[in-house]
């Protein structure tokens, strides 16, 4: 193959990848008007479910931060036996298929589960609650989170961290003063990749949490039910979708790291 | 490349010169479609199934399949009136029970749905399960159906969910199609309706306009009502359609 020629495949290649990339995105806002896709917002249910949504993916990722920030900061400080096998354990719910989660969690928390049984005695019940969208959210975004969370820590300056307990401060100190806060961007952008595949979650939800309006039913299981009666206000649901994803995009460029802000082209 | 690795995946990788028809079904229709397909000598016929309501939507949204088979006859009369299917076909009829976890003394009766604190599974009001559903709560009291509507918990997109929160014993009944007991082998137990509750359940089949394979689709809905297919729909608990 001639150079011209493969440099011309270069540019093929790419301009299809971007087409069929963003086609879909672009049809939920072209195939019916802006102005028709608001006035379809309305429907109570449709508020009902970006409500929920954003009220579950918000727990969600609080819960995410409070337990992800500290576990990270240990796994990236601390060299021990075994380390490896905990960072691709925690990483395993970001491969795993949604529906494969859902059964997982039936087969753990629900009501036939191994703990089930054991929280149903405590008067906990997660399957077809509001607490348990948030359990589905958080197992399927938290690994976006602490993957981030894992390299900022890790790629720290040690001797910043040395420094800091050289001067005396315990290492709660440490951790609160010098390590988040100087990994601030890229956790951020943790926490941006984890709400987002928190918005989106839809297998996990319907099979563990079910889908009733107002208590389980979330912004993409209003689209899918929507998608059978009503296609339009289907379209405008997902568009709000794809405009908070692209808001959340947009501000990991803004304030992310410069890797996250340029790529990896240096 | 891509376009003919596409074209390959899309084919259905289907060895030899058989046809294959793709046929879009109710979700209660699965053991009996597949059983079907296994005496259906015209093509081979491979399955989506889901509510049929998401069925309907793909179809307008352009989707061809070679056959359409739903859980109503309103959805595949709706798509005869927009000209997108070929006359529909009643072609089965079912009833509607309420369906309680395998062993669980929870639920006996209709009237026990109603009690403060149970949890229930329904359709979805937009998937025929759904429908059906709330016409059986329309048939009663509304200080009854009000109590019942309240110990919903989870809407589900096609009868398979119901199924499942049941099996799951996430909740403590939901109503099924009695074909959809059979199914489940054991793992739920269905109560009968009493017949002034019973919801008229029959399923239309279209063949739909435009689709590659017409004269075996036609072949697949004329089984349904005689032959192979009214065997295998008998055998999963269906009863003919009415005439």
């Amino acid at each position: 193959m001639s150079t011209v020629a493969f440099k011309a495949l270069l540019f093929v290649t790419l301009a299809a990848a971007l087409a069929f990339l963003t086609l879909p995105v672009a049809a939920i806002f072209v195939d019916v008007g802006p102005g028709e896709l608001l006035s379809r917002l309305d429907d109570p249910a449709s508020l009902d479910a970006l409500r929920l949504s954003l009220e579950t993916s918000v727990v969600a990722l609080a819960v995410i931060l409070v337990v992800g920030t500290p576990a990270a900061y240990l796994l990236a400080t601390r060299a021990f036996r075994g380390r490896a096998v905990v960072l691709t354990l925690i990483e395993l719910p970001l491969i795993l298929p949604p529906a494969a989660a859902g059964v997982g969690l039936l087969a753990a928390l629900g009501p036939n589960g191994i703990v089930g049984p054991a929280l149903d005695s405590l008067g906990i019940r997660l399957p077809l609650t509001t607490a348990g969208v948030v359990v589905a959210l958080v197992f399927v975004a938290s690994p976006f989170y602490l993957r981030q969370a894992i390299a900022a820590f890790g790629s720290l300056d040690r001797t910043l961290l040395e420094a800091s307990s050289t001067l005396g401060a315990p290492e709660q100190r440490t951790f609160a003063r010098v390590a988040v806060p100087l990994s601030l961007p890229v956790l951020a952008t943790g926490a941006a990749l984890a709400w987002g595949r928190a918005l989106g979650e839809f297998g996990a939800t319907l099979m563990f949490a079910g889908s009733f309006r107002g208590v389980t039913q979330t912004a993409p299981l209003a689209i899918f039910e929507l998608l059978g009666t009503d296609f339009d206000a289907s379209l405008a649901l997902a568009a709000v979708l794809v405009g908070v994803s692209g808001a959340l995009l947009l501000a990991m460029k803004l304030v992310g790291p410069s890797e996250v802000r340029f790529g990896a082209l240096r | 490349m891509l376009v003919a690795a596409l074209a390959l995946v899309a084919s259905g990788c289907g060895g030899g010169n058989e046809k294959t028809i793709k046929v879009s079904a109710a979700s209660s229709l699965k053991r009996a479609f597949e059983a079907y397909a296994k005496h259906f000598d015209a093509a081979q016929a491979s399955f989506g199934f889901a509510g049929s309501d998401e069925l309907a939507a793909q179809i307008r949204q352009g989707v061809k399949p070679d056959v359409y088979a739903a859980a109503n006859t309103k959805l595949p009369d709706d798509l005869y009136a927009q000209g997108l299917v070929e006359k529909p076909v009643e072609f089965a009829a079912n009833r509607l029970v309420v369906a309680v976890p395998n062993g669980s003394t929870k639920v006996r009766s209709v009237d026990s749905l109603a009690r403060p604190g149970l949890r229930i599974a329904a359709g979805a009001q937009t998937v025929p399960i759904g429908s059906y559903t709330r016409q059986v709560l329309a048939r009663l009291g509304a200080a009854e159906a009000r109590a019942i509507e309240r110990n919903i918990r989870s809407n589900e997109p096609d009868v398979a969910g119901v199924v499942a929160k049941i099996a799951q014993g996430a909740v403590d009944a939901g109503f099924v199609y009695v074909t959809d007991v059979r199914a489940a082998g054991g793992r739920i137990t269905g109560i009968e309706l009493p017949d002034r509750l019973q919801p008229r359940i029959v399923y239309g089949a279209v063949v739909v306009r435009g689709a590659p394979h017409p004269p075996q689709a036609k072949q697949f809905v004329n089984g349904l009502r005689s032959g192979a297919g009214r065997r295998a729909l008998t055998q999963a608990g269906f009863e003919p359609a009415p005439r």
